[in-house]
């Protein structure tokens, strides 16, 4: 069967880099709340770091790349009609048989569902979990530098607590619709790693 | 035999020569034995110091002016008058009235009641700090002399110090002059203070990394400079947080008693974290380097119960510990006592000093502490602590009568202190001793996870949001809930998918 390149390297590489980090960072996260107990804190704490570190640097290039090859466009909201289509589909017709709602192609490739699941993890989810993060971990350098708390600690604390609970509800519901809503066994995990996905599927 | 004889002789000679050449104060200028007024007999301590004064003319002027000659302290943020003289603790209460006993540990001779002449040079005691022979031991209940002709206390032999000796081997102070009180505070070895004790005369590494003496080997007066004969550093008026930095001479006050004082505030080698070095602005240095106290094998006293006192336990009863984990406490300075004029409620535990300090407050750091608990008495009218005649050979000493109503009274009468005639126990006083000493090696210090966990060591200090070990209980359980609540929607939409196929395929 013919196929098509669904998702370029670069992307996939993000994609797979951007995963196994967020949920590096979850467990770490989670031991610095107090929640887990495996690495130790401090360990914890250090790795946290790097992570954010290595991740913050792949956004940078996430970024650019997506401006660039204007595959931001991919995560613009699609109609309310195809939105509720999209739910229909997931409520009732998927237990029907019925037919997918969403011709997948190259310049469309993210259902009306998953543009919103992913233009809310990258413009909502994610700068609170980085600028929550960014904040407590600067909070002493910026209160060596202006003398003060510009906000306290606790609050901030608790806002990265939720975005990591929205993250990891998000992971959850992610890995159930790419690992058994495709037509094939693993058709879109298969998809993210080598590129490829079948044609037909396309059309 | 002869060479034999020869060559014991000669080894003899050479430990004996390399023992006096070590043991003498080696840089000094001065041979103390060459100068003739200490060849003259010296019969008792203020012989000794008049002869002092006549080369270190100012060295009485300037011991007068000190704390440790005054037993007074003027508070400069609260301005209350503190010292051994104003000050009650939770051990044998306080010195009002027990003079002759508690001033064994005056750098001074004399002091057995209100009359002692505070401005009488050679009543100064220059020996008990500067001697160097080890000979030299105030008596215990001799209101600052030595023993001069050998005599006993409580069945231990007290010989009388050849006072010429002592005098013309002075020297500078050291871990035992300065512990000859300062280690026995409270009537014992350890008992006051936790990290202060007999076993820091000679330590080693793992109890204190400066004193060690095959090591830094650093005396007391190493960080706690002097200045005029005025010793830095006292616990009334201790600094929580030396922002001042490392203190170079010219620019600053001359005191070294603050860890900062050497190691400046970002003293850590950088971390990934580096949290090491910025929760300096928050934790005092001994909160992480002095992981316990106690640790010399001394027990330090951590109650002292005298509603337990009778004919067979006099002193009523202790409770000893070693190898203990400080209580910690936010701490800006603004130590204040509770003094007598200063209502107390019994039905809760009495705080016998307090401090500021809190997370809001930006001086402050967290400190570890030693706390005591005492039993003691109590004016049940007034409400109000109350001085006690301990010791003495009169009736009227608690000790000797076992009068406590009788000894109370003396006690307060004799400072013109307000006393109903009642008394009772209060159940549970707090005395808060700021750690200092015994600083562990590196190795032992406290790591991230002591306090950073659920049941770590800053537990009772809520006043602010740690990472490890607070959380919102309820943002926690709706988060979990929320994920809980979608790995059970997926999986029965995953079921209803599997049941559905299976429906349609048949």
């Amino acid at each position: 069967m013919a196929q098509v390149m669904m998702y370029k390297g670069f992307e996939r590489f993000w994609h797979w880099l951007q995963a196994g980090l967020m949920i590096a960072m979850l467990i770490t996260g989670f031991e610095i709340h107090g929640t887990v107990n495996w690495l130790g804190f401090e360990t914890a704490i250090n790795a946290h770091i790097i992570l954010a570190w290595s991740l913050i640097g792949l956004w940078i290039f996430a970024i650019f790349w997506h401006l660039v090859t204007g595959e931001w466009k991919q995560y613009i909201p699609s109609g309310l009609t195809q939105i509720i289509g999209m739910m229909r589909y997931y409520i009732i017709g998927i237990f029907l048989g019925a037919e997918h709602p969403f011709q997948k192609t190259t310049l469309k490739k993210h259902n009306p569902l998953q543009r919103m699941a992913y233009l809310s993890l990258h413009v909502i989810i994610s700068p609170m979990i980085w600028i929550s993060g960014g904040y407590l971990y600067l909070f002493y350098t910026i209160r060596e530098v202006w003398g003060l708390e510009i906000v306290s600690f606790m609050p901030v604390a608790l806002i990265h607590t939720v975005a990591a609970f929205a993250l990891l509800t998000f992971l959850v519901a992610h890995l159930y619709l790419a690992i058994t809503t495709s037509e094939k066994p693993f058709g879109y995990v298969r998809a993210m790693i080598t590129g490829y996905e079948d044609e037909k599927s396309v059309k | 035999m002869k060479k034999l004889l020869t060559n014991s002789f000669l080894t003899l000679f050479i430990i004996c020569y390399v023992t006096t050449v070590y043991s003498s104060d080696t840089n000094s200028t001065a041979d103390h034995s060459k100068f003739e007024i200490l060849q003259e007999s010296l019969a008792t301590g203020p012989a000794v110091t008049k002869a002092c004064l006549t080369c270190h003319t100012e060295a009485a002027k300037q011991v007068h002016t000190t704390i440790h000659w005054q037993w007074q302290f003027t508070h400069p943020e609260t301005n209350q008058l503190l010292g051994k003289k104003n000050v009650i603790n939770s051990f044998c209460g306080s010195i009002v009235s027990n003079y002759a006993h508690c001033t064994s540990c005056h750098v001074g001779y004399g002091w057995e009641d209100d009359s002692f002449d505070f401005t009488k040079e050679e009543n100064v005691d220059c020996l008990v700090c500067h001697d160097t022979t080890g000979t030299y031991e105030k008596f215990p209940n001799d209101a600052g002399h030595p023993a001069y002709e050998d005599k006993s206390y409580n069945g231990i032999l007290f010989k009388a110090p050849d006072l010429n000796y002592v005098a013309q081997n002075v020297g500078k102070t050291s871990r035992k002059t300065c512990g000859a009180c300062h280690f026995y505070g409270g009537g014992g070895d350890g008992v006051k203070h936790g990290d202060l004790d007999s076993s820091l005369t000679e330590p080693d590494k793992d109890l204190d990394v400066h004193m060690d003496i095959d090591g830094l080997n650093f005396n007391c007066a190493t960080c706690h400079t002097t200045d005029n004969h005025d010793v830095k550093g006292s616990r009334y008026n201790l600094v929580a947080k030396d922002t001042h930095g490392i203190d170079i001479p010219g620019r600053d006050d001359n005191s070294r008693a603050t860890c900062e004082s050497c190691h400046g505030m970002r003293p850590h080698i950088r971390t990934i974290n580096n949290k090491i070095n910025d929760h300096t602005d928050r934790i005092a240095c001994q909160t992480c380097h002095i992981p316990a106290y106690a640790r010399g094998e001394v027990m330090t006293k951590t109650s002292w119960d005298w509603s337990k006192s009778s004919i067979n336990s006099p002193m009523g009863e202790f409770e000893w510990d070693e190898e203990l984990t400080p209580e910690y406490a936010w701490y800006s300075g603004n130590i204040q006592f509770t003094l007598l004029d200063e209502k107390i409620d019994p039905t809760k535990p009495v705080k016998i000093n307090h401090f500021s300090g809190s997370y809001t407050d930006p001086n402050a750091r967290i400190w570890p502490f030693k706390v005591m608990h005492g039993r003691q008495p109590y004016d049940t009218k007034n409400n109000t602590l109350v001085t006690t005649h301990v010791f003495g050979k009169d009736t009227a000493a608690y000790l000797q009568s076992f009068d406590w109503n009788n000894a109370i009274k003396t006690a307060m009468d004799s400072i013109g202190a307000e006393y109903s005639g009642e008394y009772g126990f209060i159940d549970n006083t707090l005395m808060y001793w700021p750690l200092s000493h015994m600083i562990a090696p590196k190795e032992d210090a406290l790591g991230c996870d002591d306090c950073h966990s659920k049941a770590g060591r800053l537990e009772s200090l809520t006043d602010f949001y740690m990472p490890g070990r607070d959380s919102n209980v309820w943002l926690d359980k709706i988060g979990w809930l929320m994920v809980l609540a979608t790995l059970v929607g997926v999986l029965l939409h995953g079921l209803g998918r599997i049941i559905f196929n299976r429906k349609r395929s048949k």
